[in-house]
C-alpha cells in the first residue's frame, strides 16, 4: 500500500507540475490545464494510430504542439489581459472548455481511445506487483524534476524565469523581456502537461471528463502546497496521494474525490497560504 | 509624416443638462432619462405575453438565467469571482426538492425554504475559502461543485444519479412568467439599491481595497459571508424555482453550463453594472436555445464567445452602448504631436 500511495502521489505531482510552473513564473493561472492534458493524449493517439508514427516521435510532436498552443494562447489572448488576473482566469477557463467540449463533440470517447503502455510487464517491489508503466511514470517525474531544477538554476533562460517570477519590473530593467518569458513559461507548462498526459494516460482510457478531474486535482494540489513552490507541490501531492490510497483501502474507493476536497478545505481553514506559501503570498491571498 | 490623432470623448449637452443642473424642463430631457429605463421593462412584459408558447418557456429559463447572472455580477463586484455558480443553483434546487419530496411541503413553502437553506449551505461550503481572495477564491469555487457532484453520485443521497422526480409543479405558465419576471426585477433593482447604499459601499470596497475595510474596523470575512449569503441566496432561488418548473432535480443541476452562463452573460454584457449582465443574459438565453440542436457543441460556442469578449471587448456591450448614448466621439489633432510612422 505504501508503494501504491507513492505511485499515486507521483502521478498527482506530475499532473500539477505544469500548472505550478506556469503560475509560479508568469502568474497566469492556466485553467486550460485539463484541456491541454487531454489534448496531449488525443494528439499522441492520433499520431500513433492514425498517422502511424513511432511512439517517441508521436509523443514528441504532441508535446511540441500542445506547447505551441499554450504559447499561442498567451500571445493571442492573454497578452491583452496582463495584470487583470480574473480576466486571465476567465479567458484560460474558456479556452480549456473550448478544447474539451470540442473534442467531446468530435466524438473522442470510448474504449478504443487508449494509448498503449510503453513496456508491458510488472515487477515485484516489497511484495507488491507494480506495472512497469507506473515505474516509468516515477522515472519521468524524477527526471523532469531534476531537469527543471538544473534548467532553472544553471541556464540563462532559466535564470530569467526566476527573475521574472520574483519581480518582473526589475527583470525588465536588467534586460529580460517579461512577456517573452511568460510566453516561454506557458509553452513549458503546457508541454509538461502534455508530457505527463502521455506518460499517465496509458494506465486507462482517454476520457474527456478526465480533463476536468485533472484540472481539479492539480488545483487542489497546488492550493494545498502553496501555489508557486515546487517543493509544496510535491509534498501536497504526497499528502493527497496517500490520503486517497488510505481511503480507498479502508473506507471506500468511491470516496477518494471527497477526501481530496475535505483535505483541501481543512488545510485552507488552518493555513490559508497553503503548506509552503511564503509570507508575501499570504498577504496577497488573505 | 502625418499628424497624430487622438480620440476625444465629450458628454452630450443633454447629458450635462440632465446630470448636473437637474432641471428637467422639456419632454426631450425627461425622455432622455426615462426611456432607457422604462423601455426594457415594458418591452420584456410585452414580449413575455406576446410570443408563442414555446418561446414563453424559453423566456422563463432566460429570466432565471438573468437572475443567476445578476447574482454572479453582485459577487464579482464584491471581489468574489465565482467559477462554480452551479453550486448555489444546485444547492437551492436540491434543498427545495428535498423539502418537497421528503417533507411534502407545498411549492409556496418549499421554494422559500429551499432558497434559504441553499444559501446557508453554500455559505458554509464556501466559508473556508473566504479568507482567500482573487483567483485563489475562484479556484476553490471551481472545485467545490465538481466535487459535490461526486459526493451525490457516490453516496446516493438525494436520489443519487437519478435525482428526485415527480415534484409538485408550479401553477400555470403565465404564473411562472409573472413570478420569474417579478423576481428578476426585484433582484435587479434590489441589488442596485443595495450596492448604492452606504452599507453596500462596504461590499464594493471589499473588491477595491479590502485593507481599507479592515482598517475601518470592519471584519472582511464577516462582510464576505454576507455577500456570499445574498449572492448564493439569489442563485439558490433560481435553483428552487427551476426544480419545480421542471418538476425534477438531478445531477444536471451541477452542470458546467450553469457555471459558464452567468460568467458569459456578465462578460458579454459588462461586468459590474448589473444592467450589463441582464442585457447579456437576455441576448445569450434565446441564443443558447436556438443552438440547442448542436448539443454539447453549444458550450463550445459559449466559451468561445466568452474568450473573444474578454480579449476583444472587455468592457462589455452595456458599457459600449451607454458610452455611445451619453457621449460623442471625434478625432482631434494632438497639439504638436507627430505620429511615429
Amino acid at each position: 500500500m505504501i508503494v501504491y500511495g507513492f505511485l499515486n502521489s507521483v502521478i498527482l505531482a506530475l499532473m500539477a507540475l505544469g500548472f505550478s510552473i506556469t503560475f509560479g513564473i508568469s502568474r497566469v493561472a492556466n485553467f486550460a490545464h485539463g484541456g491541454f492534458y487531454i489534448l496531449g493524449g488525443i494528439l499522441t493517439w492520433f499520431f500513433l494510430m492514425k498517422v502511424g508514427l513511432p511512439y517517441p516521435i508521436a509523443a514528441f510532436l504532441a508535446v511540441i504542439i500542445v506547447g505551441i498552443i499554450g504559447g499561442l494562447m498567451f500571445r493571442v489572448v492573454l497578452i491583452r489581459l496582463r495584470g487583470l488576473e480574473l480576466s486571465e482566469v476567465i479567458a484560460t477557463f474558456a479556452v480549456g472548455i473550448v478544447i474539451l467540449e470540442l473534442l467531446r463533440s468530435m466524438g473522442f470517447m470510448g474504449y478504443e481511445y487508449r494509448l498503449p503502455v510503453f513496456i508491458d510487464g510488472s515487477v515485484d517491489i516489497f511484495g507488491t506487483y507494480v506495472g512497469l508503466q507506473r515505474l516509468i511514470i516515477v522515472g519521468v517525474g524524477f527526471i523532469l524534476l531534476v531537469a527543471m531544477h538544473l534548467f532553472v538554476h544553471h541556464t540563462k533562460t532559466g535564470r530569467a524565469f526566476r527573475g521574472v517570477a520574483q519581480e518582473d519590473r526589475t527583470a525588465l530593467t536588467v534586460g529580460i523581456n517579461p512577456d517573452k518569458i511568460s510566453l516561454l513559461s506557458l509553452f513549458a507548462g503546457s508541454a509538461i502537461c502534455s508530457l505527463s498526459a502521455i506518460v499517465i494516460l496509458p494506465l486507462g482510457t482517454i476520457s474527456i471528463d478526465d480533463g476536468y478531474d485533472v484540472l481539479i486535482k492539480s488545483l487542489a494540489v497546488c492550493i494545498i502546497g502553496g501555489l508557486e513552490s515546487s517543493v509544496g507541490v510535491i509534498v501536497a501531492a504526497f499528502v493527497i496521494g496517500y490520503a486517497e490510497v488510505f481511503t480507498a483501502m479502508y473506507i471506500s474507493s468511491s470516496l477518494t474525490m471527497v477526501v481530496t476536497l475535505a483535505t483541501m478545505l481543512i488545510i485552507l481553514l488552518v493555513k490559508p497560504s497553503g503548506l509552503f506559501g511564503k509570507s508575501k503570498e499570504i498577504e496577497e491571498r488573505v | 509624416m502625418t499628424t497624430a490623432l487622438r480620440k476625444e470623448r465629450i458628454d452630450r449637452c443633454i447629458k450635462a443638462v440632465t446630470d448636473d443642473i437637474f432641471c428637467i424642463s422639456s419632454l426631450r430631457e425627461i425622455s432622455y432619462l426615462v426611456l432607457p429605463r422604462v423601455i426594457p421593462i415594458i418591452g420584456l412584459v410585452l414580449i413575455a405575453f406576446l410570443v408563442p408558447l414555446y418561446w414563453k418557456k424559453v423566456l422563463v429559463i432566460t429570466f432565471m438565467m438573468s437572475i443567476m447572472a445578476l447574482s454572479w455580477d453582485f459577487l464579482a463586484s464584491c471581489g468574489l469571482v465565482s467559477l462554480g455558480h452551479s453550486l448555489f443553483f444546485a444547492l437551492g434546487a436540491y434543498s427545495s426538492g428535498a423539502f418537497n419530496h421528503y417533507l411534502g411541503l407545498p411549492v409556496y413553502l418549499s421554494i422559500p425554504f429551499g432558497t434559504l437553506s441553499g444559501a446557508m449551505i453554500s455559505t458554509i461550503c464556501l466559508y473556508p475559502a473566504l479568507r482567500l481572495r482573487g483567483i485563489y477564491f475562484s479556484m476553490v469555487t471551481l472545485i467545490i461543485p465538481l466535487m459535490l457532484l461526486r459526493v451525490v453520485e457516490v453516496t446516493k443521497i438525494m436520489g443519487g444519479t437519478e435525482g428526485m422526480t415527480a415534484l409538485s409543479p408550479l401553477p400555470s405558465l403565465p404564473y411562472s412568467i409573472m413570478i420569474s419576471m417579478i423576481a428578476l426585477w426585484a433582484a435587479f433593482f434590489g441589488l442596485r439599491r443595495f450596492i448604492n447604499s452606504d452599507y453596500g459601499l462596504i461590499f464594493n470596497a471589499l473588491k477595491d481595497n479590502d485593507r481599507a475595510v479592515e482598517a475601518s474596523g470592519l471584519s472582511i470575512v464577516w462582510f464576505k459571508i454576507q455577500a456570499v449569503f445574498i449572492g448564493s441566496g439569489i442563485a439558490a432561488f433560481c435553483g428552487a424555482f427551476m426544480t419545480h418548473y421542471y418538476m425534477s432535480v438531478g445531477m444536471s443541476a451541477f452542470a458546467l453550463d450553469l457555471s459558464i452562463f452567468p460568467i458569459a452573460a456578465s462578460v458579454v454584457g459588462g461586468v459590474g453594472t448589473l444592467a450589463g449582465p441582464l442585457l447579456g443574459a437576455v441576448i445569450l438565453g434565446p441564443l443558447s436555445e436556438t443552438l440547442r440542436a448542436f448539443g454539447t457543441f453549444r458550450i463550445v460556442i459559449y466559451a468561445a464567445l466568452l474568450g473573444t469578449f474578454v480579449a476583444v471587448l472587455p468592457e462589455g456591450i452595456f458599457h459600449y452602448l451607454s458610452r455611445k448614448y451619453h457621449q460623442i466621439e471625434r478625432w482631434v489633432e494632438v497639439a504638436g504631436g507627430v505620429s511615429e510612422n
